[in-house]
């Protein structure tokens, strides 16, 4: 029997969406839900269960949603990952639970991500029933803080706190969700969701500390000294990378970071509703290729930009963004000009960048990454006009933690060193996981080191107990 | 929510608030800043600190109503919150264990001044402080700066008080023409005004620091936006600074960076005065 297309997810027209900042996918509606859930073979092994970070029950949560029992299907999801609306939205999917789908290898893999979204936006559509752990679960009385309100530091708050541990967390900033609300846009993950998901978080129990920097404000010392008894570190990568080129702060020359924060986490393209302006650029250059990338050209686009385009020094093999963001970004109008390598940017009498000089590439031989390495080809530098561009070339950890926490120990590229199974750092009782540790990663990736590490903390914290 | 314990109105536009925050009040060293939000809708704007009272837990900020926000937060009234007040930010300013050190007020750059003298004071340092305003009601906290110096000077642009001109007339002329002995130069003002102290004081290689005030968002080194070139090398001055050495700053680019969002500037500080108005 051949196998049955998998069931398409509506998305606003590419024409109206590339000029609102309204979520792109619109959701299934529920005769998609059904027949999508149908299509599951409920695989005697569940291959897709090991391709998930975060160790969601695919198989069991696809069974109840196949009978329409929604509210069972979420509970399901929920009992391994804390933030399942955001899961559903923004997982890489294709890398992970489906591409070991069986589905896949014949046909179509089955869309569990969209399905994980659905049960979730009809779990918050009804309301959902928050269970606080009783008085006889095994972290009652004992005091947990976690450092940033990230993917990497809800998963752990999550964990720990259905255990019954009374968690703080501690944030930097006047919001929580870190990246999932400064960085990826309202276009793919509206920020009333990662809201929600905050709210439930805190309907657990969890205390959020806003404007309270570890390591300025309170020291990680001084945070044991206020009776927690470990400590998490899920603070992210966000240090900007800048190419070093001349010109580079030129006005109108944004990080990603700067442009994302600007658009998202202070709403500017609701500009004068909200006070932060951005630069509304007309012809809008983007530089790299990731998730962030795409990100802010589309959100270039938003911003009513006439032209909005991609340079990047490789190919569309070697780039790092997901296929389903590129191909949105291409349906949107985005321009990509691959083997292209900015080394000048060129500003006008004023100081405001008209244009930048760059240089062809051709690929040679793979490098340290394993991907292939650009090679300038000689005299090849042509211009390229613009008014705005955005340097979109990954982040790395701040340095801020690893400089004020005596004992905690990072590679040279700034990466916390963690215990890979644990997340333990080099110090006693703290520990790390997301891209602290990592670099820039996914959020996923980042929720399955919160998870393990909430783990470890419950371990070691009930070891220690008995030892008292 | 950060409540202000205190209000003193220091000019028509300049106003000095208290503000309830124990943790950064704990903190807080000279040199170091906050980031401030007044509304939902609102910028994150850096103020620097220009008191703390761990005792009361309490942190001491001036702003100058020049925009939108300055504005919003200069209405502000005892009793009120400030909806974020987050820090202390930026590296503490390097200070002398000895000698003499001048330090240099302009405007509203009096305040953070302050705690830089009272350290420096403290210390056993020699402090002279120079004032200047364009007239004299426009000068703010003398005489708690006179507490931490030997002398205050004073320079106005119309005479009205002290020397007629700017303070980089009272630096060449009272102290550096007449010989005196100068370890250090710390000065903290408009943009203009630090780039001329810079230049009154390099042919004489007399070392000299600058506190820089860029557009920043979030204040903790993750956007970029703050970014300045010391030495023709890139640095943020949210995590490098706010302090640096003024003869190594380049000013032409933090000038033009002050005003990059100029026109957009105009547009919410013109609708928010017919909002006011209303």
């Amino acid at each position: 029997m051949p196998i049955k297309p998998r069931t398409s997810m509506p998305t606003q027209e590419a024409e109206a969406r590339k000029r609102n900042f309204n979520e792109v996918a619109l959701g299934y509606r529920e005769e998609d839900a059904i027949a999508e859930a149908a299509r599951c073979l409920q695989c005697k092994d569940a291959p897709c269960q090991k391709g998930c970070p975060v160790g969601v029950q695919i198989k069991d949560f696809i069974k109840a949603a196949k009978t329409g029992d929604w509210a069972a299907a979420y509970d399901k999801i929920k009992e391994t990952n804390s933030l399942p609306a955001v899961c559903g939205r923004v997982c890489p999917q294709e890398e992970q639970c489906e591409k070991l789908c069986l589905l896949g290898k014949k046909g179509q893999p089955e869309a569990i991500g969209r399905l994980e979204r659905y049960a979730s936006d009809m779990a918050m559509k009804r309301g959902v029933n928050v269970q606080k752990p009783g008085d006889g679960a095994p972290g009652k009385g004992r005091k947990v803080a976690i450092v940033g309100s990230g993917p990497a530091g809800l998963t752990a708050a999550g964990d720990l706190a259905k255990l019954g541990y009374s968690v703080t967390i501690f944030e930097a900033l006047h919001a929580s969700g870190g990246v999932l609300i400064y960085g990826i846009p309202e276009f793919r993950l509206p920020k009333a969701i990662v809201a929600e998901e905050v709210d439930l978080l805190k309907k657990l129990g969890v205390e959020v500390r806003t404007d309270v920097i570890i390591g300025r404000t309170v020291t990680v010392d001084e945070v044991f000294a206020m009776g927690y008894e470990a400590v998490f570190l899920g603070t992210g990568a966000g240090l900007p990378k800048f190419m070093g080129i001349p010109g580079e702060n030129l006005n109108g020359i944004y990080s990603a970071n700067e442009y994302l924060t600007r658009t998202n986490l202070m709403k500017a393209y609701r500009f004068p509703d909200y006070d932060t302006p951005i630069k509304m650029g007309k012809k809008v250059a983007v530089i790299g290729a990731g998730n962030v990338a795409m990100d802010s050209v589309r959100s270039a686009l938003r911003h009513g930009a006439d032209e909005a385009f991609v340079v990047y020094r490789r190919t569309e093999k070697e780039m790092t963004a997901r296929a389903e963001e590129f191909e949105h970004a291409i349906e949107e109008g985005v321009k990509f000009h691959f083997l292209t390598n900015p080394v000048k940017f060129l500003g006008d009498e004023t100081g405001w960048v008209k244009g930048m000089e760059v240089q062809k590439m051709e690929l040679g031989e793979p490098d340290a990454s394993g991907r292939a390495r650009p090679v300038p080809i000689p005299n090849s530098n042509y211009v390229m006009e613009c008014d705005t561009v955005v340097v979109a070339l990954g982040t790395s950890p701040n340095p801020l933690l690893s400089s004020t926490t005596p004992g905690l120990k990072t590679k040279e590229w700034g990466g916390l060193i963690v215990e890979e199974e644990t997340g333990k750092t080099t110090r006693d009782a703290v520990y790390a996981g997301g891209d602290a540790v990592t670099g820039s990663a996914t959020v996923i990736l980042a929720m399955g080191a919160g998870k393990k590490a909430a783990k470890a903390i419950h371990e070691d914290l009930q070891e220690r107990a008995k030892k008292a | 929510m950060f409540k202000i314990v205190k209000k003193r109105i220091l000019t028509p536009v300049t106003k000095l608030f208290e503000v309830d925050a124990a943790l950064v009040a704990k903190k807080a060293q000279p040199g170091q800043f906050v980031v401030v939000r007044v509304t939902e809708k609102g910028e994150r704007i850096p103020l620097t600190v220009a008191a703390t009272d761990p005792g009361r837990g309490t942190v001491t900020i001036v702003v100058q109503e020049v925009g939108k926000t300055s504005s919003m937060l200069g209405r502000l009234e005892e009793g009120q919150d400030l909806l974020d007040f987050a820090g202390p930010l930026g590296k503490p300013a390097p200070l002398l264990d000895s000698g003499h050190v001048v330090v240099v007020g302009g405007g509203f750059g009096v305040a953070p001044i302050l705690p830089i003298a009272k350290a420096l004071k403290s210390r056993g340092v020699k402090v002279t402080g120079i004032v200047g305003a364009r007239t004299k009601d426009l000068l703010i906290l003398r005489d708690e700066l006179a507490e931490s110096c030997g002398e205050v000077l004073v320079a106005t642009d119309d005479g009205s008080l002290g020397t007629k001109g700017l303070v980089t007339d009272v630096l060449k002329k009272e102290l550096i023409d007449q010989g005196v002995k100068i370890d250090q130069v710390i000065a903290i003002g408009p943009m203009v005004m630090m780039r001329a102290v810079a230049e009154a004081t390099r042919p004489y290689n007399l070392k000299t620091l600058v506190s820089l005030d860029p557009i920043m968002v979030d204040g903790t080194g993750m956007c970029g936006a703050c970014r300045c070139t010391v030495e023709g090398k890139t640095r943020f001055a949210c995590v490098d600074g706010p302090i640096f050495d003024a003869h190594k700053v380049d000013f032409d680019e933090a000038v033009r960076r002050g005003k990059m969002y100029a026109a957009e500037q105009r547009v919410a500080f013109d609708r928010y005065k017919a909002e006011v108005a209303k």
